[in-house]
């Protein structure tokens, strides 16, 4: 279980952006948290994979609560998670090749030898063709750059994924190949998904359940 | 029936040149007019050069890019204009640009407000403090920008205010044509909404709109026509009713981009776009084409509405989506 306890969160204690949030997601399943622009839910999806501490309240995974955040976070909780976030540009080190990208986590968590076949592996995967893995950021576009990140997000082959918007930035044909992509990986992996955004067609037709950021969080 | 055209875009072609010889060739012999008073979506995937296409008529492309062909707002060339023509009386003044990624068009060290009242300083006769003041805020509200955000910084902003921050500077020049280019990113399907919805205000107030975009939904909701953008081509250019309505689009590619739509099949077109620097000879959706034979090695040419060897018939459609009570209407 991925679970949120009560969880207030923000850039300032005074003027929490989130308050008294709950959210639970269960191993295998999909759940989508619609929420208007600017509600606080991007925020949300920081606290759930571990990358904002929050102010008040619990992260619970798989059973441990967690301790630390960012960097404090255990290894192996940290790498439970796999995040892709709304803008690929703001997500990815301008100075790597997309392959070194997809690999970093494999790198950071010595599993060096084996990235290259799990590169290669993850860009079938994802659709990215060998000629693109050479390239650097600048050089794709939006949508080329959100598949190295969902597959960069693959890498450790997470238990639950958490996805901000992931396909915001994108059109729709590279949307419903990313969402297979996603669903496909759980399918196979029995992985959960935390899916943020603010469309609710996509999300109803891509998740388990769907709930509104005020059935989550305090107004 | 159809006004003047006030932008008319002739056979326009950029090409990148890259170091060892290279090319790109991100846009190829696009023609297209835009009317006072009508909105064009020009919608595609992304990395077809939809993009490049918009800052080629700003004259915002770098060093290394080629251009060819025409691009007429009224009888300036927008592609052989130079520099200072270009800054001192096109941009913000005769082609207001509502930008791709806000957060990254804004300055980060300096507040909404001091972005708009800079804007208004720049491009409308308002002098002295109180009445800049004014019309900052009343810029901020033709955008629905909330003025208890305006002294905020743009990384205080969630991506739609960002946005509308954005599309609030576009408007102040009150250029004859606007040029939007993905206005609405990340944005809620309200804001979505709202956001279309003021950017037709001002077609109908006599703008001429170039939408970029990828959100069809935002397309139908506000287009007179569409293009639709492939490997830097154009591919079918059409009535907007036609395209999202019935008979629906005739070409496969069109087709596969609607059908990818959450609301219809969810289903991706299969395989990627092609890499704009080594395009086949003949037509570059061949490869993922279901209706592709021997003679789509050739490249189509541009006939009525669509350049494809196997359009899908007009107006009766064998393949359609639609209902088919629809088409015998």
């Amino acid at each position: 279980m991925l679970e949120l306890r009560a969880v207030t969160a923000g850039y300032d204690r005074r003027a929490p952006v989130v308050r008294d949030a709950h959210l639970t997601v269960a191993p295998g399943e999909a759940v989508g948290l619609l929420g208007p622009s600017g509600c606080g839910k991007s925020t949300l999806a920081r606290v759930a994979a571990l990358l904002h501490r929050p102010d008040a309240g619990e992260v619970v995974l798989d059973g441990t609560p967690v301790r630390g955040f960012r960097h404090r976070a255990p290894r192996e909780q940290r790498t439970a998670i796999g995040v892709v976030f709304q803008q690929p540009r703001l997500a990815a080190d301008p100075r790597l090749r997309l392959a070194d990208l997809i690999a970093e986590p494999l790198r950071a968590t010595g599993r060096r030898a084996s990235a290259a076949d799990r590169v290669r592996e993850l860009a079938g995967t994802v659709g990215l063709t060998p000629d693109l893995l050479g390239r650097r950021p600048h050089e794709v576009s939006d949508g080329q750059l959100q598949r190295a990140c969902l597959a960069r997000a693959l890498s450790l082959r997470p238990r639950w994924l958490v996805c901000d918007e992931m396909t915001a930035m994108l059109d729709a044909s590279t949307t419903a190949a990313l969402v297979r992509v996603v669903e496909d990986y759980r399918a196979s992996t029995g992985a959960g998904l935390l899916s943020v955004g603010h469309d609710r067609t996509l999300l109803t037709r891509w998740c388990d359940r769907t709930v509104p950021w005020e059935a989550v969080a305090a107004g | 029936m159809t006004p003047e055209p006030l932008l008319s875009v002739r056979d326009l072609s950029v090409r990148f040149l890259l170091p060892g010889g290279r090319r790109v060739d991100a846009v190829s012999d696009a023609s297209f007019d835009v009317a006072p008073g009508e909105c064009l979506a020009l919608i595609g995937e992304s990395g077809c050069g939809k993009s490049v296409l918009a800052s080629a008529l700003l004259g915002l492309l770098p060093a290394n890019a080629r251009t060819a062909g025409h691009a007429h707002l009224g009888d300036l060339d927008l592609l052989t204009a130079d520099e200072p023509t270009l800054a001192r009386t096109v941009r913000g003044r005769r082609v207001g640009l509502v930008p791709q990624s806000p957060a990254a068009h804004l300055t980060p060290v300096r507040t909404i407000r001091s972005h708009i009242e800079e804007t208004v300083t720049r491009l409308t006769g308002v002098r002295g403090r109180s009445a800049r003041r004014k019309a900052a805020e009343q810029a901020s509200l033709r955008a629905e920008f909330p003025l208890d955000h305006l002294d905020r910084h743009p990384h205080e902003l969630s991506g739609g205010l960002a946005q509308r921050a954005a599309t609030a500077l576009a408007l102040i020049g009150d250029a004859p044509l606007l040029l939007a280019d993905e206005p609405t990113t990340g944005l809620d399907r309200d804001l979505v909404d709202r956001t279309v919805d003021e950017l037709r205000r001002h077609v109908d107030d006599g703008h001429a709109l170039l939408m970029i975009t990828h959100d069809l939904a935002a397309a139908e909701r506000i287009a007179d026509r569409v293009a639709v953008m492939y490997a830097g081509r154009i591919v079918e250019l059409t009535d907007a009713g036609a395209f999202f309505g019935s008979p629906g689009p005739r070409h496969p590619y069109s087709r596969g981009l609607l059908e990818a739509l959450p609301e219809r099949s969810f289903t991706p077109v299969p395989g990627l776009p092609p890499e704009l620097g080594s395009l086949p000879e003949g037509c570059a959706f061949a490869p993922r084409c279901d209706r592709a034979t021997d003679i789509c090695g050739a490249l189509p040419f541009f006939e009525n509405t669509v350049a494809c060897h196997h359009p899908v018939p007009a107006p009766a459609a064998p393949h359609a989506t639609r209902t088919p009570e629809d088409t015998r209407a």
